[in-house]
């Protein structure tokens, strides 16, 4: 199989796998500050957070790579004041497709997430509170290591999710070989040019065992934790 | 000591209390829905009350006027929840240190918890939650000690397994207890102040032999669990016989088992509709037991029944017999009569040290 990917591939390859970790690395603590608020408290505006949240997931990815582009590209607000502010550029650039990627994955751990919060008895948490922990304390004793299963479903499906992510990545950041050429969008242009079924193989192969390997890898460490918490 | 002064409402159900209890167990009795959990999560701060003054000793917990609610973590208070709600990702051992380790030791000692520390709560009966739960509420040097329905869930035998280990913990520590608990013979047991709730508000409270003795708490309790309880002292043994001699102001009772050792105070319940009221001394009946007594109140009830208070030397005792005995009987206050005790009328469940 080694034989049929050439450089551009495994450069597509590594460059999947650099942008879903730092997608998941970085969207996974405010996936989890999210899903702790939709899931424990009651607020204004709670509904149209979970509607936000949610767009993602909803909208047509090119409209999510659209609206991406427009406030996150170098002549939008956001996008131009990272790049005068901190020097980051995000547009075409590879920083740019793991933005796309935490974007669309997002919902997903979020989701994943909050199920693992709202399992968890709050009668613990008033448990740890009579027993003289700070709101923090609680969390980090109590709270976190009951949804750590949760959290860790959450960044496989969300791994997953930026792996396979096209649409948005293609329309913010494009398809620049070696810059912001992705898996899928490899495969795509690829299929564009005759002759080029082996590499197209080779890659679909390298997905389908980058996938399966989180989900085994996933399910036996939530498999080791559950047993861990006790359930 | 303790001074609970609590209102609040919540749509139908409104809670207005004003409990000053002194130290030792405090009962709070009631049907389920009398307010009992969210009296003692005021107590904890797990809930905020419409007004009202919590002190305990000189710590004001909450006060609506003076605008103090301590948070949960800032007021000592050790709650022992009827689920335990022990950690499940912890062993005991980390469990019972979680919210400080005073007097570990000690209460590792006094709980028998020592063979239990590695394991884990998911491998715990529901006894030995209970007394971790205690165990660890305990170790963060509370102030207070809350404990709701801790026996609820347990069976009759769990439930006797843990008993003297609370029995243990009321006489061997000076801290305050509030006990909730729907069940007669727990409160008994366990409790010197006994506060009975009655759909939000404090039906009747003082010390639990003078509640549970008052002809007025039958309509409260039910019926069937009124019943007074009494102080006793071992002082012999019947062991041809197999019963136990029992001293008290009123008189001698014998009952069936070796209960306690000589010179031992046992308490013990004598349930309202197991005693029966005669004019003149009884002869040639079964029942082993005959105090003279004097009737201090009858108080007619709802039902076909009468409450009658009794005074037998210094303690209260109480029977409830029928409206149409009552009157046959021409009973009337100050009438000196005979109370009849079955042996076996006080269960096991209603002894205690």
């Amino acid at each position: 199989m080694m034989d049929l990917l050439g450089l551009s591939e495994w450069a597509a390859i590594m460059l999947s796998l650099r942008v879903a970790v730092v997608a998941v690395i970085c969207a996974l603590p405010l996936a989890i500050g999210v899903a702790y608020l939709l899931a424990r408290k009651r607020f204004f505006g709670r509904q149209l957070l979970n509607g936000i949240v949610h767009l993602p997931l909803v909208l047509p990815p090119v409209v999510t790579g659209y609206l991406l582009l427009v406030t996150f590209g170098k002549q939008g607000p956001i996008g131009s004041f990272l790049e005068q502010v901190f020097g980051i550029s995000l547009g075409f650039r590879w920083t740019g497709a793991a933005l796309a990627a935490a974007v669309m994955a997002f919902p997903l751990m979020v989701r994943a997430i909050r199920l693992g919060i709202e399992a968890v008895d709050p009668g613990l948490e008033d448990a740890a509170a009579t027993l003289g922990a700070s709101r923090t304390r609680v969390f980090m004793t109590v709270t976190l290591p009951l949804i750590l299963p949760s959290i860790l479903a959450g960044a496989v499906l969300g791994f997953a999710k930026a792996l396979g992510e096209f649409g948005a990545t293609i329309t913010f950041v494009a398809a620049i070989p070696g810059q912001t050429q992705t898996i899928p969008s490899a495969i795509y242009g690829l299929l564009q040019v005759p002759g080029s079924e082996p590499a197209v193989v080779g890659l679909v192969t390298v997905a389908i065992i980058l996938a399966m390997g989180a989900l085994l890898i996933s399910e036996w460490l939530s498999h080791r934790m559950a047993r861990r918490v006790g359930r | 000591m303790l001074r609970i002064c609590v209102q609040e409402n919540q749509g139908q159900f409104g809670l207005d209390v004003d409990i000053n209890a002194p130290a030792g167990v405090t009962a709070i009795f009631g049907r389920s829905g009398s307010g009992k959990t969210t009296l003692v999560n005021a107590i904890a701060g797990l809930s905020r009350p419409d007004a009202g003054k919590i002190v305990v000793g000189d710590a004001v917990l909450f006060d609506s006027a003076a605008r103090v609610n301590l948070p949960p973590p800032h007021r000592r208070v050790g709650y022992v929840f009827q689920d335990a709600r022990l950690f499940p990702h912890m062993s005991v051992r980390r469990n019972l240190t979680y919210g400080g380790d005073h007097d570990a030791a000690h209460v590792i000692e006094i709980l028998g918890l020592e063979p239990l520390l590695d394991r884990r709560p998911a491998g715990l009966s529901g006894g030995e939650r209970q007394r971790v739960a205690l165990g660890r509420a305990l170790m963060c040097d509370p102030q207070i000690l809350l404990m709701d329905e801790p026996l609820a869930a347990l069976d009759a035998p769990r439930k006797a397994e843990i008993l003297p280990y609370f029995e243990r913990l009321r006489d061997e520590t000076r801290v305050p207890i509030i006990y909730v608990s729907h069940d007669v013979s727990e409160v008994a047991r366990l409790a010197t102040t006994l506060v009975v709730l009655d759909e939000g508000k404090v039906a009747i409270s003082g010390p639990v032999g003078q509640v549970l003795s008052s002809p007025d708490v039958v309509p409260l309790l039910g019926t069937r669990t009124a019943g007074a309880v009494i102080v006793t002292r071992v002082a012999g043994r019947l062991l041809d016989d197999d019963l136990t001699e029992l001293q008290f102001s009123g008189g001698r009772l014998l009952m069936p088992g070796q209960l306690g050792e000589i010179g031992q105070l046992l308490r013990i319940r004598i349930p309202a509709q197991d005693v029966i009221l005669a004019r003149e001394a009884p002869t040639g009946m079964s029942a082993l037991n005959v105090l003279p007594v004097t009737i201090t109140e009858i108080r007619p009830g709802r039902g076909p029944g009468v409450a009658v208070g009794l005074r037998a030397g210094d303690d209260q005792l109480l029977a409830r017999v029928t409206r149409r005995s009552a009157g046959r009987m021409e009973l009337a206050v100050g009438q000196q009569i005979y109370a009849i005790i079955k042996a076996t009328a006080v269960g096991p469940e209603d002894i205690g040290g």
